[in-house]
């Protein structure tokens, strides 16, 4: 027991210093960049909390998921369909490799003249962006799939679904997780891109208002909803890793203490 | 499973599995490689023969082209009466590598069930497969378990029970217990020995334990280095009955089995039959 | 019956097809996409405003590359991009081996790394914009600050690598703490250094060429944002294809320089993203 509570003392020690240093530094300061923290979190609630949370925050979060979803699902299918043909590979390899050296913001003007300003563009800047690392990784997942458990497959005469459902899509999880948490990230910066650079509503959109107009508290309100979005997500992604790879984790685990 | 007495299905001679001028050769990058040169024999149903032979002598590429995962260059192998041109029905493999032959994200029932959910096996009959064949093994205890959880020995007696719940005509083991310390081969050795007689299944084991093939087998085939032929073919007249102890201290056992060292011993130094 | 294709050279050894050389097929990829870039516009296919052909672009990519402004403007992305990455490799390689090397500050600080990692640097644009306005030291905040963290996690990975009976050992032998990082904790966190070098490398790319965009630093981000506010397609493009190919080769000299770092290091370990 005291043990758990010396770890939570030593995890919680460094952040609740850096909050508290925030707020003592600020506390009188007249600069408009670096308002009192105290004032930052008096403005929060009205800020996010009256309409703004499901006019913007909302949306945004709704446009990640619309794009990160069908990154997902067409970068597997791609992934494994060039994975598993050699020749496939070969023709396609270049290419990709340099659609994925674009850096993803960069697309944002070309989209916007196939599909305006509106949610598509939103949409299409997301996708476009969270396809590569996903696809990418899928080719490498497949690629990696140890030979023995393929002959197996074969010796066993495992039909297409099974090998599919079977023996591809999980050996290639724990790749295909990898490139998952690296579309995530891009994801979340093109989301927030996209409102910055054109939109009507949306994260983004009210933070660049915010400081356009100098609204420097509720920026920073803004930042930190930024923040909140960033970290939560990241950690509903690691429990839904944790449950889907379970056995991968288990599998590193013998091997490393076998070693 | 079907239980039949083994001594009845040893005397008829149509051959379950034969192989008939195998040859294989190895072509890229501008080298070829002759790996297996001409391979003929048989193997009668229900017979459990061992092949032997000197590191380099092609043994696991042989397996693979009478599992039809490689084809051959030239020859045939034929599987009752049909030519093998890819992994057929009724033909299991064990191979060496247990660890990565098993699939990790699935329990060890869920192992064993995989191949005969594919077979399309209605759900009662599939259960009392994976529950005898992991019975026999010994294991029914860890069915909830992940192959990375058991030992090295435990991992192959899965793959051993995967093999038999696929209740297989021909069982192919390629040098199943090389990477398994000396107890647990023994028991696995015993284990193949008493599920072959249970059962009555026709294998075909790869070795390259002289000790091992002597124990196991009823005819030993030893190999000569590649390019591969066929050296000689050990008939191993020990009684059915065999265990660790006693079959090994027989003078027989010492016999055949110097004699099958005395072979590879040869085939390493480059020994060929007659200009073959 | 489907075999698994991806298997050896020897798995089809009765028929006897001669594979194409592979820079032979990676060529022709390529080939089929300026191909198809080139005719869809011209067969109407698509509205020429939207997408121009292939020749307009490279037309005007030649065009581009007869400017001086074109040039100033590449030079100051990758000036950007290096500085900024080479901040982030100096206080994430510093911060991660003296964190790394201290069990108490490892624990202390892994909270507030985990908390702060995933924040998206984007976050800061509105707070770059008011210390820095657009000058380049605004998105040099974001550049360093989003490739600091994937330096900074490659190298805790590798000092946490490190054998623990080799560090029994230095410390029965009395080794100095300096001399335990460059003969110990260094050759060992090497290969993590090189990932985070390559991670950080093409993230430094994207959040300079963003802040570029957004902000409207000098560089090739505001060339293009400039081009699509004028509504010059063609050109347009052409920055694209400039600022793809800075990072096709971004990628390969990262790769380069960790094999040639890493040649006689014999490393064998998977990377995690």
């Amino acid at each position: 027991m005291t043990n758990l509570i010396r770890r939570a003392a030593v995890a919680l020690a460094l952040p609740v210093a850096l909050v508290v240093l925030w707020w003592v530094a600020t506390a009188d300061s007249t600069s408009i960049f670096w308002p009192p923290l105290s004032r930052i979190l008096g403005v929060f609630g009205e800020t996010w909390f009256t309409g703004r949370f499901t006019d913007d925050v909302l949306p945004s979060l709704a446009r990640l998921f619309a794009g990160y979803l069908a990154a997902l699902l067409l970068g597997v299918a791609m992934g494994v369909a060039i994975g598993s043909f050699r020749l496939l590979r070969a023709l396609v390899e270049p290419v990709l490799e340099f659609f994925r050296a674009i850096p993803p913001p960069v697309l944002v003007p070309i989209l916007m003249l196939f599909a305006g300003i509106g949610t598509e563009m939103k949409v299409l800047v997301i996708v476009s962006g969270c396809l590569w690392p996903v696809l990418l990784n899928t080719v490498e997942g497949v690629r990696g799939l140890d030979e023995v458990l393929r002959d197996t497959a074969r010796c066993y005469r495992l039909g297409l679904r099974a090998r599919l459902f079977r023996l591809i899509l999980p050996g290639a999880s724990p790749q295909i997780a990898a490139g998952a948490r690296q579309a995530l990230s891009i994801g979340i910066i093109l989301m927030v891109i996209s409102e910055m650079f054109a939109a009507n509503n949306g994260v983004g959109f009210t933070i660049i208002q915010f400081q356009r107009s100098f609204a420097i508290p509720q920026m920073w309100t803004g930042i930190i909803v930024l923040g909140l979005i960033g970290i939560a997500l990241s950690a509903i992604f690691r429990m839904v890793e944790r449950r889907l790879l379970g056995w991968y984790i288990g599998v590193r685990e013998a091997h490393r203490t076998e070693g | 499973m079907t239980t039949q007495p083994v001594g009845a299905a040893a005397t008829t001679s149509t051959a379950m599995l034969e192989v008939r001028g195998l040859k294989k050769i190895y072509e890229g990058r501008g080298r070829r490689v002759e790996a297996i040169r001409d391979l003929t024999f048989g193997v009668a149903a229900g017979e459990l023969v061992c092949i032997v032979g000197p590191s380099g002598a092609g043994k696991t590429t042989l397996l693979r082209c009478v599992a039809g995962l490689l084809d051959c260059t030239e020859g045939e192998v034929v599987l009752e009466g049909r030519r093998v041109t890819e992994p057929p029905p009724g033909m299991a493999v064990v191979f060496q590598e247990y660890g990565r032959s098993l699939f990790p994200w699935l329990t060890v029932w869920q192992n064993v069930e995989l191949p005969l959910k594919e077979k399309r096996l209605p759900k009662d009959r599939r259960r009392s497969l994976v529950e005898e064949s992991l019975e026999a093994v010994g294991l029914l205890d860890a069915h909830r378990a992940h192959p990375w959880q058991l030992s090295g020995g435990m991992q192959q007696r899965v793959a051993i029970a995967r093999a038999i719940a696929y209740e297989p005509r021909v069982l192919l083991m390629d040098e199943p217990f090389a990477a398994v310390d000396a107890q647990t081969r023994a028991d696995l050795e015993d284990l193949v020995r008493k599920l072959w007689r249970e059962l009555g299944i026709t294998v075909l084991f790869v070795t390259h334990d002289i000790d091992e093939s002597v124990y196991l087998g009823r005819r030993v085939i030893v190999l000569s280095h590649s390019p591969t032929v066929v050296l000689e073919e050990v008939t191993v007249d020990l009684p059915d009955e065999r265990d660790q102890l006693t079959t090994r201290s027989l003078p027989r056992f010492a016999e055949l089995r110097s004699h099958v060292y005395e072979l590879v011993q040869r085939a390493k130094r480059g020994y060929r039959p007659e200009g073959r | 019956m489907t075999a698994a294709v991806t298997a050896g050279p020897t798995q089809h050894g009765g028929r006897r097809h001669r594979p194409l050389p592979a820079w032979l097929l990676g060529l022709i990829g390529p080939a089929g996409l300026v191909a198809v870039v080139e005719l869809v516009p011209r067969a109407g296919l698509v509205d020429e405003r939207y997408l121009p052909p292939c020749s307009a672009m490279i037309a005007a990519l030649v065009e581009q590359a007869g400017t001086a402004e074109f040039w100033t403007a590449l030079l100051e992305t990758l000036r950007g991009w290096a500085i900024g990455l080479a901040i982030a490799l100096a206080a994430g390689v510093v911060l991660g081996i003296v964190i790394g090397s201290v069990p108490l500050l490892r624990a202390a600080t892994n909270s507030t790394i985990e908390f702060l990692r995933p924040i998206p640097s984007v976050a800061l644009i509105p707070l770059a914009v008011l210390l820095f306005g657009t000058d380049m030291r605004s998105t040099l905040l974001l550049v360093v600050y989003a490739a600091f963290w994937q330096v900074l996690v490659q190298v805790l990975y590798g000092v946490r690598d490190v054998d623990p009976v080799a560090d029994q050992t230095a410390r029965m032998y009395r080794f100095r703490p300096l001399t335990r990082v460059v003969r110990l904790i260094w050759p060992t966190a090497l290969p993590y250094v090189m990932t985070g070098f390559r991670l950080g490398a093409s993230v430094a790319l994207i959040l300079e060429v963003t802040g570029e965009l957004i902000i409207g630093s000098p560089g090739l981000g505001r060339q293009i944002a400039v081009a699509q506010t004028s509504g010059a397609v063609a050109p347009m493009y052409a920055l694209v294809i400039v600022v793809g190919l800075i990072g096709v080769a971004v990628n390969v000299f990262a790769r380069a320089a960790e094999r040639r770092v890493l040649r006689w290091h014999p490393s064998v370990r998977t990377e995690v993203a």
